[in-house]
């Protein structure tokens, strides 16, 4: 008994090391995986980290610019906005609402791409076309519009946002799940599993799925920042999260009328979702290498 | 091949009668009363409440309904906009020529850039340059295209003053509508007797910054796509043949390798088209410009219901016909698929 945890124990230590070694070669995979840590970190310890409240107000404090500016002040390292709140607190506070955003999406999107997409692959037949018809239909309309059309219907929000978003991303989970399946239940094990009178969801969930991780977790990581972008674009055009909340999307487009005037209050919050995003395709690509020798390009 | 093409215009079908569901449904959708949210707080006069009911054709059985949407979609008519109250059709083809423009543009600039960069990028593989290339277009690829519009306006128009901020065409001029794209409009030759090139000049001026917004992420995705695409053309044996023969480098890379590795640029290039759509409602919204993305936003804010199910429709038919051209065209132009 004891043996055998331990072997468990080493072969997923080597495992991980084998992962991490092919992980480390990718040097733009590093710096990603540096900027999605910083940027949990950061949403994480947003209470302990950030100097002021997200929707703290310093009257008479207008759009101050940044410390390195001619008027900037230590009390406001990246300046103030139009309502004399402090920038660098929104963005820190905004790192939460973004990661949980982006979290929220994934998991509904991965969860019901994903049992669709098992659906689809494992029945076949009608279930197949069914299913596989109606990620047609989403997948005819760009992404952003159907966000557009989703929260035009059940009005915008945090909450709305996360539905319309995630609906979006449903269709890339579920297509790459069916031909994995496709693929995978031809195999011999799952045969297997049939003879010895397995259900077809216990082979789905126990047999099939867990040969479609590595390309589930690494379809999870760039699904993560389409999410995160498409909030902020939906933010920025006034159809998503509503003020006074601290988000990214909606930090832009309240700094637009000043534009001439304070352009870092457009600047910053911009070179947020940039680095976050691309943190995250950086990682992601790094994960397909390592984890799907297959997919390398 | 007519089998292949049979089967793909049935998948079509469904497709076409969802779309065209979603779209029917979307204003039915919405919680509470349509119509009274249409005529907002003050138009509670019941006789008008009733008049706009029966204008919706909302006052008649679902099923009904959607029989009569349908014969009059078909026949081009989608109603008409509750605030200009003009037919939805004709403000669609109003604006989409600014929209097509502009699309244009942006994949020219991503195509012109994209393919040498791609090209370089694969011939010069793990070099400086390669390193840099691609890390520039995965920074492409993960831009924000809205904050990327307003720093551009930051550069080149308010530090630089080189270009415009908005808009398609300086108020001075006054081009007529013939195509409703102003690059070609302007060149017409009353407009070119009258202002001389000032218009041309002008539009051109002025499509620059959205054209780079909106071309950005296409032009990082044919960038990847070229380099990959080139790279495994470069594997093959009849490469080393062709080099073995002593033809030049250039005639290689650009007579067997590029020609060979095309089919899968130009698949990607097709199936842009949706993130152009996606491109045109953000950089339309930054730079006022007038083409249907800014105005389907504009008609979410104003609930204009008939503007944006006519809309979407719209575009919906578009983005499938061109990926089911793609397609065609894809398994046409590779005999192996056939």
């Amino acid at each position: 008994m004891s043996t055998q945890i331990i072997e468990e124990k080493i072969t997923f230590k080597t495992q991980a090391k084998e992962f991490w070694e092919h992980f480390s070669e990718n040097k733009g995979a590093v710096v990603g995986l540096g900027l999605v840590l910083s940027f949990v970190v950061l949403a994480l310890l947003a209470p302990l980290i950030s100097p002021h409240g997200a929707s703290e107000v310093f009257p008479g404090m207008l759009r101050l610019p940044p410390i390195w500016a001619d008027g900037g002040t230590t009390q406001f390292l990246l300046g103030t906005d139009d309502l004399g709140r402090d920038v660098l607190s929104r963005l820190i506070w905004g790192a939460q609402i973004s990661l949980f955003v982006g979290v929220s999406i994934v998991v509904i999107s991965t969860v019901t791409g994903t049992l669709l997409g098992l659906m689809a692959g494992y029945f076949g037949g009608k279930v197949d076309t069914v299913i596989m018809r109606m990620i047609d239909i989403l997948m005819a309309y760009p992404s952003i519009l159907l966000a557009i059309i989703v929260v035009s219907v059940i009005g915008p929000g945090l909450t709305n946002a996360i539905i319309a978003v995630a609906l979006v991303n449903i269709p890339s989970f579920t297509r790459l799940v069916r031909a994995n399946v496709l693929e995978i239940k031809e195999r011999q094990f799952v045969m297997a599993a049939q003879t010895f009178g397995a259900g077809p969801w216990r082979i789905m969930i126990k047999e099939i799925l867990p040969n479609c991780m590595a390309t589930l977790i690494v379809q999870t990581t760039l699904g993560l920042s389409e999410g995160i972008l498409s909030t902020a674009a939906l933010g920025f055009l006034g159809l998503g999260v509503q003020p006074p909340t601290p988000e990214w999307g909606i930090m832009l487009s309240d700094a637009r009328p000043y534009i001439q005037s304070s352009p870092w209050l457009v600047t910053f919050p911009g070179l947020c979702i940039l680095a976050v995003v691309l943190g995250l395709n950086l990682f992601g690509d790094g994960l397909r290498d390592a984890l799907d020798p297959k997919l390398k390009r | 091949m007519r089998k292949f093409l049979k089967e793909k215009i049935l998948q079509l079908i469904p497709t076409l009668v969802g779309i065209s569901l979603l779209s029917f449904i979307v204003i039915r959708l919405v919680p509470g009363d349509p119509v009274m949210l249409m005529l907002g707080e003050r138009g509670a006069d019941p006789q008008v409440y009733m008049e706009m009911k029966k204008n919706l054709g909302l006052d008649k059985p679902m099923l009904e309904q959607y029989a009569i949407y349908m014969k009059n979609a078909v026949q081009g008519d989608f109603g008409r906009s509750l605030v200009s109250k003009r037919p939805v059709t004709k403000e669609f083809f109003d604006r989409f020529p600014a929209t097509l423009e502009l699309g244009i543009c942006a994949m020219i600039f991503a195509i012109l850039i994209g393919i040498p960069a791609g090209v370089y990028a694969a011939t010069n593989r793990n070099s400086m340059p390669d390193y840099l290339l691609m890390g520039t277009s995965l920074i492409g690829y993960s831009m924000p295209i809205f904050w990327w519009g307003l720093i551009l306006i930051i550069i080149f128009s308010v530090n630089l003053g080189i270009t415009p901020v908005s808009g398609r065409l300086d108020v001075l001029f006054d081009v007529p509508t013939v195509t409703g794209m102003l690059l070609i409009d302007s060149l017409n030759p009353k407009v070119i007797e009258m202002d001389g090139l000032g218009p041309f000049v002008s539009a051109l001026r002025h499509l620059i910054l959205p054209t780079i917004a909106m071309g950005t992420i296409p032009l990082a995705v044919v960038a990847r796509m070229t380099r990959s695409s080139v790279l495994e053309v470069l594997r093959a044996p009849y490469i080393q043949t062709a080099k073995a023969k002593g033809q030049s480098h250039t005639k290689v890379i650009w007579k067997h390798a590029f020609r060979n590795a095309l089919i899968p640029i130009v698949t990607v290039i097709g199936l842009l088209f949706g993130s152009i759509i996606t491109g045109a409602i953000l950089t339309e919204t930054i730079f006022s410009w007038p083409g249907i993305g800014k105005w389907l936003v504009a008609s979410i804010h104003a609930r204009d219901y008939p503007v944006i199910q006519g809309g979407i429709l719209f575009i919906a038919i578009m983005v499938i016909t061109i990926n089911f051209l793609v397609d065609i065209i894809y398994t046409y132009a590779n005999p192996k698929l056939r």
